[in-house]
């Protein structure tokens, strides 16, 4: 049971790190329409920047971020400004291998200027068994995956009360819902794509600074990210509420999986486990847990 | 200026009766009888909202109605679905066009011909024999409809290129290739100048009169429905308010109170 | 003026469906098919087995994810993991079924990737757009896991890469680049026009009609089940056939890595960039594909660049040239192409 509930906790709490990357997914495609594919590229991106610059300049990572967070920032405005604008009217298939293709374009960026080295990010934060829990119940559970967790809490309700409370984060989901509209209602529709993309390029760098520093910053790093594609089958893709929900369910299944799973057929059921169990959801629910049910007529 | 019709118009062929269709609380359609005569024009005209469309699918079988029957052909229809629908010799052109942008005209229509297609995809891979027979067998029929809606010149056109009066054209063209015994029309004339009009209405004519097609058509225009339509139905809030011939139609007090409001 | 159409005129139905109607382009096929025939005798053996063979076998590939996006509409991601099949399936079948001739093997490999097709494109019946290209990645991890994990399809070999065997015909043994060549050129040509044949009948109006809009097909009476199926299932033939080339007359070895997401995306790479829902497009787009990175590191080398950065900088071209295209001519070099002949119709006039 001990062990059970290990796996668990450290499966939710990898759910919770899931969810922070999807929300980047959301965001975008909540005030666009668009699937940004390229999410998982940015997290690399920002990972490798960070331990670039604080490599080259010499300061913690806690210092180099906020230098990549701008770096971020500008990827993200020049995406929208010269990938998005020019394909606005396309359909949504086109747009999503436009993002397939910048993934590979930043990915051969950051490694282009940064190396293909594998590298470790310190953050400071150990990952050792919480002391007093381990006292306590004898269940170990990571300090790092904890403090990671609570991290991507505090940022996932940061973003959910944005969305819903505040005035932008009305106008983006004016947005999202139909362009002509708020546009007619004079939301300024370029100024909000450009917050949008600076966003989720913050969403990825926080997302690549605690993945990165739990598996090292490397070109794998792209692979978390796509995992949060099951997550938002499951969660659907426009709601806040389902990514988290997605998060936790893909982070603890696939941990339990693997584990009690894994040992009869070999391992690496992690590779695929969460996606089959997204098909396997989409059957069933085609527009995810809380997502839109989209209809359509002739 | 009312034409009169010479051609034989036939027995019932479709026969609503007691139709009754919701959608989750909203009442579409509420105990609507009436009936087609083969060979003859039928209109459904009625005020924004009062379930044409609703009564057009259930023509189609597209919907089912909670309550009520539909009778094709002395036989009470069951529950069907599409391939049913399309093999029961009923075709329709849509409201909003409906064509296949990414295919030229020729191929748009040629799709009205799929239910004829006996061969299957190896022989279509081989291209030889049978497969090739049956496509050129195909391709003359669907010529000889092009021909008829005068869209030759355009069959090579991908039909995202065309303009909106031809593209309802080669809609109707596609309906026409499968040779229907019922047509249904959902709006042919909508978003169309005056001369387009009058080709249009010349080609559902020309349709009714030369293939014998029973034609239900959905027409908001009234010029058009009292020229070409034998029998006029109307509906207003999913209720049927007229039923008869044009000019009985047009004298109906509650149809030109739902046309004009109270106190005309 | 060279491209003029005037005056070929068609009396009848057969001869308007023909191919290739116009006799300008069956000139040019026939050149393409000539050189393309006798070209391989005047170049090195590098050419043979590096550029000439891999355009071929991707080239099929191409055509296979092209009739399943391109055509049917249904976007995948997983066109490696029916590769992955093909080579597998006929690798086992080459080995358990002594004296087994080579092109039937293939034949087998590519009929057990439609049906490992089939059952993976059950989803789209549910499924639309990018969720169906997210559920196609459970295919391609799914797929090459299994064929990693499950002895049986390696022949219990403990590395996990078999050497594929050779390819036998009658005691012939292809073995030379320039013999694989063949028959690859062989296997390519003939089920390119099987493809043709496809997508100009109702099969391909079929596949094209749920593509564009599969509500108003299935009320006209198009069943979307056996469309899409039929779509997964011949596309997956053709990419299983392609993957067993692939084993066979490339690289050698059946291995489940080299059957990766990134090759997955390499091929809808091709589509793209070749043009999608077009067989020429196909082969345009494997062509470029294959060569760029030839290019590329051709010209690193000579500017004195590390491979390493040749290989990043590959990506970012990769990638650039995806949105290019997509923005500018989403139809690919198809299109480009076509444009090109309109242009050679009227040339030398502008207009």
């Amino acid at each position: 049971m001990q062990f059970f509930l290990e796996v668990l906790i450290g499966g939710l709490l990898a759910g919770v790190m899931y969810t922070l990357v999807a929300l980047g997914y959301v965001m975008i495609y909540k005030a666009s329409g668009v699937f940004n594919f390229a999410q998982g590229a940015m997290v690399f991106m920002a990972a490798l920047t960070t331990v670039g610059m604080s490599e080259k300049l010499g300061i913690s990572p806690w210092l180099a971020a906020p230098i990549a967070l701008l770096v971020m920032v500008l990827v993200g405005l020049a995406t929208e400004k010269f990938v998005l604008r020019k394909l606005v009217a396309q359909h949504e298939i086109t747009l999503f291998m436009a993002t397939i293709g910048l993934t590979f374009f930043l990915e051969g960026l950051a490694q282009m200027v940064w190396g293909s080295n594998v590298r470790k990010l310190e953050l400071g934060i150990d990952d050792l068994p919480i002391q007093w829990l381990m006292d306590k119940t004898g269940i170990s559970v990571s300090q790092f995956d904890l403090a990671a967790a609570g991290i991507c809490a505090v940022l996932v309700a940061a973003l959910a009360i944005f969305f819903n409370k505040t005035k932008i984060g009305r106008a983006l989901r004016a947005v999202a819902d139909d362009h002509q509209a708020a546009l007619a209602v004079g939301i300024p529709l370029q100024y909000i794509w450009g917050i949008v993309w600076a966003v989720a390029g913050f969403i990825a760098l926080v997302a690549g600074l605690l993945w990165g520093s739990r598996n090292g910053v490397q070109f794998a790093l792209t692979f978390v990210a796509l995992k949060a594609l099951p997550v938002l089958i499951l969660g659907g893709f426009t709601s806040v509420p389902g990514a988290i929900l997605g998060g936790l369910i893909i982070g603890a299944s696939e941990k339990l999986a693997e584990v009690y799973i894994g040992p009869m057929v070999g391992g690496g059921i992690e590779n695929w486990f969460p996606y089959v169990l997204a098909l396997l959801f989409l059957l069933v629910r085609p527009e995810g847990l809380f997502g839109e049910k989209i209809i359509r007529r002739v | 200026m009312s034409q009169v019709h010479e051609r034989k118009i036939g027995e019932v062929i479709l026969k609503m009766e007691g139709i009754s269709l919701s959608f989750g609380g909203v009442k579409a359609l509420t105990n609507i009888s009436f009936d087609v005569r083969e060979h003859e024009i039928r209109a459904i005209i009625g005020p924004n909202g009062a379930g044409k469309s609703s009564m057009l699918n259930v023509i189609n079988g597209v919907y089912f109605p909670q309550e009520g029957t539909v009778t094709y052909r002395g036989e009470v229809r069951a529950r069907m679905d599409t391939h049913q629908m399309a093999e029961s010799g009923i075709a329709r052109t849509f409201q909003n066009i409906a064509l296949f942008g990414g295919m030229s005209v020729l191929d748009n229509v040629m799709t009205g011909r799929n239910l004829k297609v006996k061969t299957n995809f190896l022989e279509h891979a081989l291209h030889i024999g049978r497969a090739r027979r049956e496509e050129t067998a195909n391709r003359k029929v669907v010529e000889e409809v092009l021909d008829f809606l005068q869209l030759q010149s355009v069959r090579k056109t991908p039909v995202a290129r065309l303009p909106y009066g031809v593209k309802k054209r080669v809609e109707l063209a596609r309906a026409l290739a499968a040779e229907p015994s019922i047509l249904l029309l959902d709006e042919p004339m909508a978003g169309m100048n005056v001369e387009e009009k009058q080709d249009m209405c010349r080609f559902v004519l020309d349709t009714n009169e030369q293939f014998g097609t029973t034609i239900v058509l959905i027409e908001h225009d009234m010029g058009v429905v009292m020229d070409i339509s034998d029998r006029v139905v109307v509906l207003d809030y999913g209720k049927k308010i007229g039923d008869g011939s044009p000019d009985e139609v047009r004298n109906n007090p509650d149809v030109i109170k739902a046309y004009l409001g109270q106190g005309h | 003026m060279i491209y003029r159409e005037a005056g070929q005129f068609k009396t009848d139905y057969v001869s308007d469906s023909q191919i290739f109607p116009i006799k300008q382009d069956r000139i040019v096929i026939a050149l393409f098919l000539l050189i393309a025939t006798v070209l391989p005798f005047f170049v090195t053996d590098y050419i043979r087995s590096a550029i000439l063979i891999p355009f071929l076998i991707f080239a099929l590939a191409a055509l296979g994810l092209n009739i399943l996006t391109g055509y049917a509409g249904q976007l995948s991601l997983g066109t490696a993991a029916f590769m992955a099949v093909g080579a597998f399936a006929s690798y086992n079948f080459i080995l358990r079924i002594p004296g087994l001739p080579f092109p039937l093997a293939f034949v087998l490999g590519g009929l057990s990737a439609a049906l490992v097709g089939i059952a993976f494109g059950l989803p789209s019946l549910r499924i639309r757009g990018f969720y169906l290209a997210a559920s196609t990645l459970a295919t391609q991890f799914f797929v090459v896991w299994a064929l990693t994990k499950i002895g049986w399809f390696t022949n219990y070999s403990s590395s996990g890469v078999i050497t594929a065997q050779q390819m036998e015909l009658f005691g012939y043994a292809f073995t030379t680049p320039i013999s694989k060549y063949f028959v690859c050129l062989v296997i390519v040509v003939l089920l390119a026009l099987a493809a043709k044949n496809l997508v100009r009948s109702n099969t391909g109006r079929a596949w094209m009609a749920v593509r564009d809009m599969d509500v108003a097909a299935e009320v006209i009476g198009f069943r979307l089940m056996h469309t899409k199926l039929l779509a997964f299932a011949v596309s997956s033939f053709y990419c299983g056939v392609a993957g067993a080339l692939y084993a066979y007359a490339y690289v050698g070895t059946v291995e489940p890595e080299a059957y990766n997401l990134d090759l997955s995306f390499r091929i809808l790479f091709m589509i793209i960039i070749g043009g999608m829902g077009s067989i020429l497009g196909s082969f345009f787009g494997a062509a470029f594909i294959v060569l760029l990175p030839v290019v590329l590191s051709l010209s690193a080398h000579a500017l004195g660049m590390s491979t390493e950065i040749a290989s990043n900088l590959e990506l970012m071209v990769f990638g650039a040239l995806i949105i290019f295209f997509l923005i500018v001519e989403p139809h690919g070099l198809a299109r480009l192409w076509q444009i090109g002949k309109e242009k050679l119709r009227l040339w030398p006039f502008p207009h």
